[in-house]
């Protein structure tokens, strides 16, 4: 059976994670690679970088900390932030990375999607969407709508019909971000994602809101998520990858032991 | 030395930089001599099975897989590499290398089937995508030293279906229970990806780097 899969997202600027305040041991909290591994031991099943790096100038930085993790860890792992070429998408994946995330560039240029997909495979293509609570409407019939910029703009478009798009085009994976719920650590945003998943049928990665365990259990129940993003709850220490698959599985959602990498 | 077939489908430097973490000498080659010379070949691939056997006969590497399978060189296909060494793929309607009877089949294609939508798992996603454990048929060495709560890192929407039962080592379970690796002779195929898949993917490549078939 296969397991649902728990993601440490890291933020990085300009070469350095930009969340991490509280590792102890050796670790460098501010070094990508060695919090790659980190998190490679500690048993998580995936790694997300996403590169808030302004200046676009500086992107062959972020290219040399993906070639550097790529030579650590040896799980999956995606880039998002700041794709916005088949130029942009080749360079990360020949430097190591699994998949490439699109997210805004997608919105206003659709077809790099599909373009992506064709070049480097549908496996290789994630969709991130930054979806807000609108309420019903015509123009919004799920109700949730896509944002991007951070969710300062509002795109008049219908985040199911969004995603179904992105599918058709060659999306596949969808890592599903609610503005929301995102930093609230009060959880995931249950509804939209159990929506997504149940109506596209590619994986569905639920972010935004994590605090506790007990709200990956929610998503990837209730929610029906194939796999869930976290970020605060585990990188400043309050909770370990160890302890929340435990977590799980006493619950019944099937993970992957994390004793796996020794 | 350990060649790794250069074919253009997909990212291949992931198998090359797992090959040199376990120290094992290696090089991406789509070089026939290189390929001649090599004393075990990785054939892996990520992408669709009939541009991968146009590009495999472009470059002139099926004929140079074949000679080095009939050779006895110990021969490790991934991913897509483990399923065009089979006669047939269906996707894209593929004659592939038939070094082992057999087809390849497609999950949506098996959902569909009417004994499946009677009694199958509804909602599976395609591609199966993430950790999954295989259960294993037979022994083989380049498995050896596995634990039974091994995961895997699989993504595909096709699998191998060998024709000969003899030749299915493991398999797993999505939805259908599908081999998820395949063998015979000199030859051992994965349809997950070891070189992703922490440290029991990379047992198994050194094993493989071990094995004298």
């Amino acid at each position: 059976m296969l397991s649902k899969r728990i993601i440490p997202c890291l933020d990085v600027r300009e070469g350095r994670t930009t969340k991490g305040i509280k590792f102890k041991d050796n670790i460098d909290i501010g070094d990508p690679v060695d919090m790659a591994r980190f998190y490679y031991e500690a048993g998580a099943d995936e790694i997300v970088f996403y590169d808030i790096t302004a200046s676009h100038e500086k992107r062959d930085i972020m290219i040399d900390v993906v070639r550097k993790v790529a030579e650590t860890i040896f799980i999956p792992f995606s880039v998002g932030g700041g794709i916005r070429t088949l130029d942009d998408m080749r360079d990360v994946l020949l430097a190591g990375a699994e998949k490439v995330s699109v997210n805004s560039a997608a919105v206003l240029n659709p077809k790099i999607i599909a373009e992506g997909a064709r070049a480097f495979g549908n496996q290789c293509i994630v969709l991130g969407m930054d979806v807000k609570h609108v309420g019903k409407s015509g123009k919004i019939p799920s109700g949730y709508e896509i944002v991007i910029n951070g969710g300062r703009k509002y795109m008049g478009i219908d985040a199911l019909e969004w995603a179904r798009q992105g599918r058709d085009l060659g999306a596949g994976e969808i890592c599903l971000n609610s503005i929301d719920a995102d930093g609230t650590q009060d959880g995931y945003e249950l509804t939209l994602t159990e929506l997504i998943s149940t109506h596209v049928d590619i994986p569905v990665i639920a972010s935004g809101g994590a605090g506790e365990p007990e709200h990956l259990y929610q998503v990837l129940s209730k929610g029906k998520a194939d796999a869930a993003l976290i970020a605060s709850m585990t990188h400043y220490g309050a909770y370990t990858i160890e302890g929340i698959k435990s977590y799980l599985t006493e619950k019944g959602v099937k993970v992957r032991p994390t004793g796996s990498q020794h | 030395m350990i060649a790794i077939i250069d074919y253009d489908a997909g990212n291949l430097t992931s198998v090359a930089r797992a090959l040199s973490h376990i120290g094992v000498e290696n090089i991406v080659t789509n070089n026939i001599r290189q390929i001649e010379a090599a004393e075990r070949i990785v054939f892996p691939g990520v992408g669709a099975a009939g541009s991968a056997m146009e590009s495999l006969k472009r470059l002139g590497l099926d004929n140079a897989i074949k000679d080095a399978f009939d050779r006895g060189k110990p021969i490790l296909g991934i991913c897509l590499g483990s399923q065009i060494i089979l006669s047939y793929s269906e996707e894209n309607q593929t004659s592939c290398l038939g070094l082992m009877d057999g087809n390849v089949r497609g999950f949506s294609a098996e959902f569909q089937k009417a004994e499946f939508q009677k009694s199958g798992v509804s909602g599976l996603k395609i591609p199966h995508m993430g950790w999954n454990q295989i259960r294993r048929r037979s022994d083989h060495a380049v498995l050896s030293g596995l634990r039974d709560t091994d995961e895997f890192y699989f993504v595909h929407s096709f699998f191998p279906y060998p024709e000969k039962k003899i030749n299915i080592i493991a398999v797993t379970q999505y939805g259908i229970e599908f081999p998820s690796v395949i063998g015979m002779k000199n030859m051992v195929a994965m349809q997950f990806h070891p070189e992703k898949s922490g440290r029991p993917g990379l047992q198994i490549l050194r094993n493989f780097c071990k094995w004298e078939p």
